[in-house]
């Protein structure tokens, strides 16, 4: 592809001042930027980008905007109870869901274990939890367990899993092997060169990874319970329903104080951390 | 050897007060948290649901994942694909203006100040909500789904474009204007060529992003996959969801192995 390219368009040839020539290969932006092109115009045919709708009935965006915007702050006590839900629910799931990855991250790193067949299995498996779409778990898991808070930390754990493990392989293949093959070297059996030599390493960002995905699971929080699997998002839905959209106002401003506060509370653990 | 050695042992700070302290602290908040999750026990025939969705996701209906109609899962993907598409082109393109706004660097504190707070605004509303107020502006359809995705698209990419912004290397305008470049010189040569590679990786990295959450468009429905696949769950047609996930999990993997590709040759130079 790249040589086709070099052969139609040539490289262009500088000879220096000093006698020596170099060659300067054609820009490949026109071709980039052509591909690119038809792609958009492509997806603008397949789903029917029209701007004029948009300027016509744009305004229209602004109506529940705005309702959203002038909360009902008198709703906020029923808004409690399943906004702590929803904390519970992300603070047990992410927690489950890491100390899961810790353990299936080691077997899947390849500077760990020598198997190449674990670690495909392994990886391939991770990387299908990871590609599988949050509402999917949790609709999957509001049926195995019945709709409520279990269902919707088992969904939280699952994906947490998923993310906190791929990440923490890819860490732990980046550490500094020298002291992991001295503890052996000195006869430690393989976990305890590891706990000795790498874990050291490695549970900075570790916790750190960890308190990111508490930060993301409260704000996916939000989608799990408009498929029932409890706290928050169930209010949510059941407002939107209605149309009673100021309470949705409510629903969402105390969100957004929850995750605000959280996310500078864990900003501030994860710079101490890492 | 063994004196030092214990000399050494005892310099070292006592953490585990500390750590016994954050040990506790973190112990209370798992117990207070599991109060909420109270498990009921299985849904009364859960075991058997279970064995169905696994039985019907291995087996995937092959009548509509070769469908090349309409209804079938390929045309489904090309849709997902170009909602994802250009949805990330428009909020990347919109991303530029705030987040050039919300760098603290570039503006005033005020300013920045305003614009983060933005951002974080439009992080927080749930992408369903952005759904449905969208569908009353071009009605239910692909349309909609496009400029959801533009709207949810530009919480993180301008939170990773302002990363970008404030790692800028100023000194290199110092030197530019030392050899006498003129403005668009400097935007052109110095600035620039700093900032495509990032934008370009964060804008390819959402992309990715949204290919994964284009389901969540079907709640609302606005338009590809999401939409079949949240009523083919809700009616058990667990073979035609087996199908729908295969196409989509297959998608998301070949976006994802050449994207990371792209993203460490942009990054390389």
């Amino acid at each position: 592809m790249a040589s086709l390219y070099d052969k139609i368009f040539k490289p262009k040839t500088i000879t220096l001042e000093n006698g020596h020539s170099v060659t300067k290969k054609a820009s490949r932006f026109p071709l980039i930027l052509l591909i690119l092109l038809v792609a958009i115009v492509g997806s603008a045919k397949i789903t029917g980008f029209n701007i004029t709708t948009l300027v016509e009935n744009g305004s229209k965006f602004f109506d529940i905007l705005k309702k959203i915007f002038t909360p009902d702050f008198s709703y906020w006590d029923k808004v409690w109870q399943p906004l702590l839900d929803t904390i519970k629910m992300s603070v047990m799931g992410t927690f489950i869901g890491c100390a899961f990855g810790l353990p299936v991250a080691v077997i899947a790193s390849s500077n760990i274990v020598h198997n190449k067949a674990v670690i495909s299995v392994i990886r391939f498996i991770l990387s299908i939890v990871r590609t599988l779409p949050t509402l999917v778990i949790a609709l999957i898991a509001t049926f195995i367990f019945d709709l409520g808070t279990f269902a919707g930390t088992v969904a939280i754990s699952i994906f947490t899993f998923g993310i906190v493990a791929k990440m923490i392989y890819e860490n732990i293949e980046t550490v500094d092997m020298g002291a992991y093959e001295a503890v052996e070297a000195l006869g430690g059996s393989k976990p305890r060169a590891f706990l000795a030599a790498i874990f050291p390493q490695i549970v900075p960002y570790y916790l750190s990874t960890c308190l990111y995905c508490l930060e993301m699971n409260l704000r996916h929080a939000a989608i799990l319970g408009y498929v029932g699997a409890g706290g928050i998002g169930l209010i949510l839905q059941e407002k939107i329903g209605w149309r009673e959209y100021e309470k949705v106002g409510t629903i969402l401003f105390m969100l957004f104080c929850a995750v605000f506060i959280l996310e500078n509370i864990s900003r501030y653990f994860r710079k101490k951390l890492v | 050897m063994n004196d030092r050695i214990n000399e050494k042992l005892n310099q070292q700070p006592r953490a585990w007060i500390k750590r016994l302290l954050t040990v506790v602290v973190v112990a209370i908040i798992l117990i207070w948290s599991s109060t909420s999750v109270e498990y009921k026990g299985m849904s009364a025939n859960g075991t058997k649901l279970a064995g169905n969705i696994l039985k019907g996701i291995t087996s995937p209906s092959t009548d509509i994942l070769f469908n090349l109609s309409t209804g079938g899962v390929a045309y489904l993907l090309l849709e997902t694909v170009c909602i994802a598409l250009l949805g990330t082109i428009i909020g990347a393109v919109l991303s530029i203006p705030i987040s050039f706004i919300a760098s603290s660097k570039i503006m005033p504190k005020p300013i920045a100040w305003i614009g983060s707070t933005l951002i974080m605004l439009i992080r927080t509303i749930p992408a369903f909500i952005y759904g449905l107020m969208v569908i009353r502006v071009t009605g239910p359809g692909a349309f909609a789904g496009l400029l959801t995705m533009s709207i949810c698209s530009i919480g993180m990419i301008s939170k990773m474009y302002i990363e970008a912004i404030e790692n800028l290397d100023i000194s290199i305008l110092d030197s530019m204007d030392a050899a006498g470049c003129t403005g668009f010189q400097k935007i052109r040569y110095g600035i620039l060529p700093q900032l495509f590679a990032s934008f370009m990786s964060t804008a390819i990295y959402r992309f990715d992003i949204n290919l994964k959450d284009a389901t969540v468009l079907g709640l609302v429905g606005a338009g590809g996959i999401g939409a079949p696949l949240i009523f083919a769950m809700n009616s058990y047609r667990w073979n035609d969801v087996g199908a729908l996930l295969l196409g989509l999990i297959i998608l998301v993997l070949v976006v994802e192995y050449f994207s990371t590709k792209i993203r460490t040759k942009l990054v390389r130079g």
